[in-house]
C-alpha cells in the first residue's frame, strides 16, 4: 500500500510538470490554431538553462550562496525560453496560423534542429544539476512512503504558475484581449485588439512556462537533448483530454494522465501503463470529442 | 492534357497517348524505370538500400492516400508498418530457429513457445496476417475516432500516442518480442537463404512489383468517383455530409487501406534489412514517414514515392559522412518545404509556368497602362 501511495505521490509531481508544459500548448492552440511539436524542446531549453546557471553561479558566487542558483534559474529559464519562443513565433509560426496540420510538421522540424543544437553545444551525454540542499530532505509518512521536498516544491511551483497565468488571463486587460481573440479572432481584431501582439505575448509566456517545467525536471533526474520528447506525448494527451484553451481543462487533463499512468502501472506493468492510458483517452473522447472542457462556439467548421 | 480552355470539349472520352504524357506521368515512368534498372549498374549494397527505400515509398504512398486525398494526418503509421514487420519477423525467426526456441526467449527464461507465436510458423498465415492485422487495428481505431467526429489535430495526437504506446509496449515485453533489441538473426525466407545474391534480387523485384501495383491501384482509386468523394471530405467535410455522404465511412476505408500498405511495406522491409526493433516504429520514424510525403508533395501519389526515395537517399549519403548534420538538414528541409513549397518537390514543375504567368500579367498590365495613357493624352488634346 505504501508503495502505491509513493507512486501516486510521484505521479502527482509528474502531473504538475505536465500541467506546466500543457498550459502553453493549450493556450497557443486555442488562440492561434497552431500545435507546437517543439514545445518539448522548450522544456529541454529550460533544463539546460538551469544547468548553465548552476555552473556560472558556482564560478562567480561565494561558496555559501550556492543554493540560491535554483531560485534564480527558474526565472532565467522562464526568460530564456520565452525569448526563444517569441523569436520562433515571429520568424516561423506567424506564417502558419490556421494551418494546424502544417504547423505540426514545421514545428517538428524545428524540434529536430533544437535537439541537434543542444547535442552540438552540450554533447549527447546527459547532464545533471545538483539539487539545492534545502530541498534534499524527505518527510516520512507511512512505512516506505515519504514525501520528498523536491516533489512538494514542484507541486507548489506549478500551483503558483497556474495562479499567475489565471490572474493574467482573467484579471488583466491583455488577458481579456487574448480570451477575446480566442473566441472570435476577426471580431476581436475589428474591435481594436491587436491580435498579432496577443499571439506573440501568449506564445512567449507559454514557452516560458515550459522553460519553468524544464527547470523543475532537473530536480527529478539528469537531462539530455531528447528530454523534451519523453514529456511531449503525455503533454499533448493532457491537452486533448482536458480541452483546448482552458486552464481548468489543463488541470483536469494533467491529473488524469499523470495519476492514471502510475495507477495502471501499479496494477499491471510499466509497459502496459501507456497502452491503458491511451485506451482511457480514447474512451473519454468517445463522449467528449473535443476534450472535457471546451470553448463554446456555434460555428460549424471548428 | 486535354485543352485547358474548354474542359468539356473532350472529343468523346478517349485519351490519346499524347494526353497521358503529363509531367507527373513522365516522372512516375522515369522513377519506375530507374528503380527497375538499379540492380544493373549499382553494387549489391546499394541495391539493398534501394529495396529498403521502396518499402518506405510504399508507406509514404499510404500516407498520401489518407493525408493528401482525405485530409487525415496520421503521425502513427509506424504502428502499422511495425505490425507488418513484426509478423514477418516472427515467421523468419521461427524459420531460423527451427525446432528450438528463438534465442532471445531462452535468454529471458521462457520455456515454451507462446501460443500467439505458433501460427506464425505457417507462411500463408503470416502473409495474411501481415495485411489483416494492420487493417483490423486501423478499422477499430478509425471507427472509434472518425465515427465520433474526432478529427484534425486531435486525431494526429491520438495516432502519435498510439505509436508511443506500441513502442513502449514492445520494449517492455522483452520475453515475447525481444525488447529494445527487436527481432533479428534471420537466415532464410520461405526456405531461401537470405545471404544469397539471387534472393536479394528477387526480394528487390518483389518490392518493386508491390510498389508499382499499389501505386497503379491507388491511382485508379483516386481517379474514380470514390476518390472525388474523399477529396470533398478533405476540403469541406460538412458539405459532403450534408450532400448525403457519410465522411466517416470513407475515412475509415482510406485509413484501413493505408494501414494495409504500411503493413505490406513492413513485411518486405524485414527480410531486406534483417532486423526490426521498436526504434523503427516509435514517434520519430512515424513522423519522418509523413515528412517524406510532405517533401515529395502530398496529394499527387508519385510525390510521396519521390519524397521517400529522395529523402532517404540523402539520409544515407549525409549520415555516411556527417552523421550530426543530418538532423539539422532534415529539420531545415522540413521547415523550408512546408513554408515555401507547400506542394513539395513535385510542384517544382509548375514554377516555370508560374513565372511565365507572372510575366504575361506584367506585360498585360504595362500594355493597359500605356493604352490608358495614350487615351488620356488624346482626350486632353481635344
Amino acid at each position: 500500500m505504501d508503495i502505491f501511495l509513493m507512486q501516486l505521490f510521484n505521479g502527482l509531481s509528474v502531473s504538475s510538470i505536465y500541467l506546466l508544459a500543457a498550459l502553453g500548448l493549450a493556450i497557443t492552440f486555442g488562440l492561434m490554431g497552431v500545435i507546437n511539436m517543439a514545445h518539448g524542446e522548450f522544456i529541454m531549453i529550460g533544463a539546460y538553462t538551469t544547468y548553465v546557471v548552476e555552473n556560472l553561479w558556482t564560478a562567480i558566487m561565494p561558496q555559501g550562496a550556492s543554493d540560491g542558483f535554483f531560485i534564480a534559474s527558474i526565472f532565467i529559464s522562464f526568460i530564456v525560453s520565452a525569448v526563444i519562443g517569441v523569436i520562433l513565433e515571429r520568424v516561423v509560426i506567424k506564417h502558419l496560423y490556421g494551418r494546424p496540420l502544417d504547423s505540426l510538421l514545421v514545428t517538428w522540424g524545428i524540434s529536430l534542429i533544437l535537439q541537434q543544437a543542444a547535442r552540438s553545444i552540450f554533447g549527447a551525454a546527459n547532464v545533471s544539476v545538483s539539487c539545492p540542499s534545502f530541498l534534499n530532505e524527505n518527510i516520512p509518512i507511512v512505512g516506505a512512503f515519504s514525501m520528498s521536498y523536491k516533489r512538494i516544491f514542484i507541486l507548489i511551483l506549478s500551483v503558483l504558475c497556474v495562479s499567475i497565468l489565471a490572474f493574467l488571463m482573467f484579471g488583466t486587460r491583455p488577458g481579456r484581449n487574448v480570451r477575446a481573440a480566442m473566441q472570435n479572432r476577426p471580431m476581436a481584431s475589428s474591435l481594436g485588439v491587436n491580435t498579432s501582439v496577443c499571439d506573440m505575448i501568449t506564445f512567449g509566456i507559454g514557452s516560458g512556462f515550459a522553460g519553468v517545467a524544464g527547470a523543475a525536471i532537473t530536480l527529478l533526474g539528469p537531462v539530455g537533448p531528447t528530454v523534451g520528447q519523453s514529456y511531449i506525448v503525455d503533454t499533448f494527451m493532457t491537452v486533448v483530454v482536458g480541452g483546448v484553451g482552458k486552464i481548468i481543462g489543463c488541470i483536469t487533463g494533467s491529473a488524469i494522465i499523470g495519476l492514471g499512468g502510475p495507477t495502471f502501472e501499479f496494477f499491471s506493468s510499466a509497459s502496459l501503463g501507456k497502452v491503458f492510458i491511451f485506451i482511457v483517452v480514447i474512451v473519454i473522447l468517445q463522449f467528449r470529442p473535443k476534450g472535457i472542457f471546451t470553448i463554446h462556439s456555434r460555428s460549424l467548421d471548428d | 492534357m486535354v485543352s485547358a480552355k474548354n474542359p468539356f470539349d473532350m472529343k468523346g472520352k478517349h485519351f490519346s497517348i499524347k494526353d497521358r504524357l503529363t509531367a507527373t506521368n513522365i516522372l512516375a515512368l522515369a522513377i519506375f524505370v530507374f528503380l527497375a534498372l538499379v540492380p544493373l549498374f549499382m553494387p549489391s549494397f546499394r541495391v539493398n538500400m534501394f529495396g529498403k527505400y521502396m518499402c518506405f515509398a510504399l508507406v509514404a504512398l499510404g500516407i498520401d492516400m489518407i493525408w493528401g486525398y482525405t485530409g487525415i494526418l496520421s503521425l502513427g503509421h509506424g504502428v502499422y508498418f511495425g505490425i507488418g514487420a513484426y509478423c514477418m519477423a516472427m515467421h523468419l525467426k521461427l524459420e531460423a530457429s527451427g525446432s528450438s526456441l528463438p534465442d532471445f526467449m531462452t535468454w529471458s527464461g521462457v520455456t515454451e513457445l507462446p501460443s500467439f507465436w505458433q501460427p506464425f510458423a505457417n507462411g500463408a498465415f503470416t502473409i495474411i496476417s501481415v495485411i489483416l492485422l494492420p487493417v483490423c487495428l486501423a478499422a477499430i481505431i478509425g471507427s472509434l475516432t472518425f465515427l465520433n467526429r474526432i478529427k484534425g489535430v486531435y486525431f494526429s495526437i491520438l495516432s502519435q500516442a498510439l505509436a508511443y504506446a506500441l513502442a513502449t509496449f514492445l520494449i517492455g515485453r522483452q520475453e515475447y518480442f525481444g525488447g529494445s533489441n527487436g527481432l533479428t538473426g534471420f537466415t532464410t525466407v520461405f526456405g531461401k537463404s537470405l545471404s544469397s545474391q539471387t534472393t536479394k534480387y528477387v526480394l528487390f523485384y518483389v518490392t518493386l512489383a508491390a510498389l508499382a501495383v499499389c501505386f497503379i491501384l491507388c491511382r485508379k482509386l483516386v481517379s474514380k468517383r470514390f476518390g472525388r468523394v474523399c477529396l470533398a471530405v478533405r476540403d469541406a467535410e460538412n458539405r459532403a455530409r450534408f450532400t448525403g455522404y457519410s465522411p466517416a465511412k470513407y475515412k475509415v476505408f482510406m485509413y484501413c487501406l493505408s494501414a494495409a500498405l504500411a503493413g505490406i511495406a513492413g513485411a518486405l522491409y524485414v527480410p531486406q534489412v534483417g532486423i526490426v526493433s521498436p526504434t523503427d516504429i516509435g514517434i520519430a520514424p512515424s513522423t519522418e514517414m509523413v515528412v517524406w510525403t510532405a517533401i515529395g508533395g502530398k496529394g499527387t501519389l508519385i510525390g510521396a514515392v519521390l519524397g521517400a526515395l529522395v529523402v532517404n537517399l540523402f539520409k544515407s549519403l549525409i549520415s555516411e559522412s556527417f552523421p550530426s548534420i543530418w538532423q539539422f538538414f532534415l529539420g531545415f528541409l522540413c521547415v523550408a518545404v512546408i513554408l515555401f513549397l507547400p506542394g513539395g518537390l513535385v510542384s517544382l514543375k509548375d514554377i516555370p509556368a508560374k513565372i511565365r504567368e507572372k510575366k504575361e500579367k506584367k506585360a498585360a498590365n504595362a500594355r493597359e497602362t500605356a493604352k490608358a495613357h495614350t487615351e488620356n493624352d488624346g482626350t486632353a488634346e481635344s
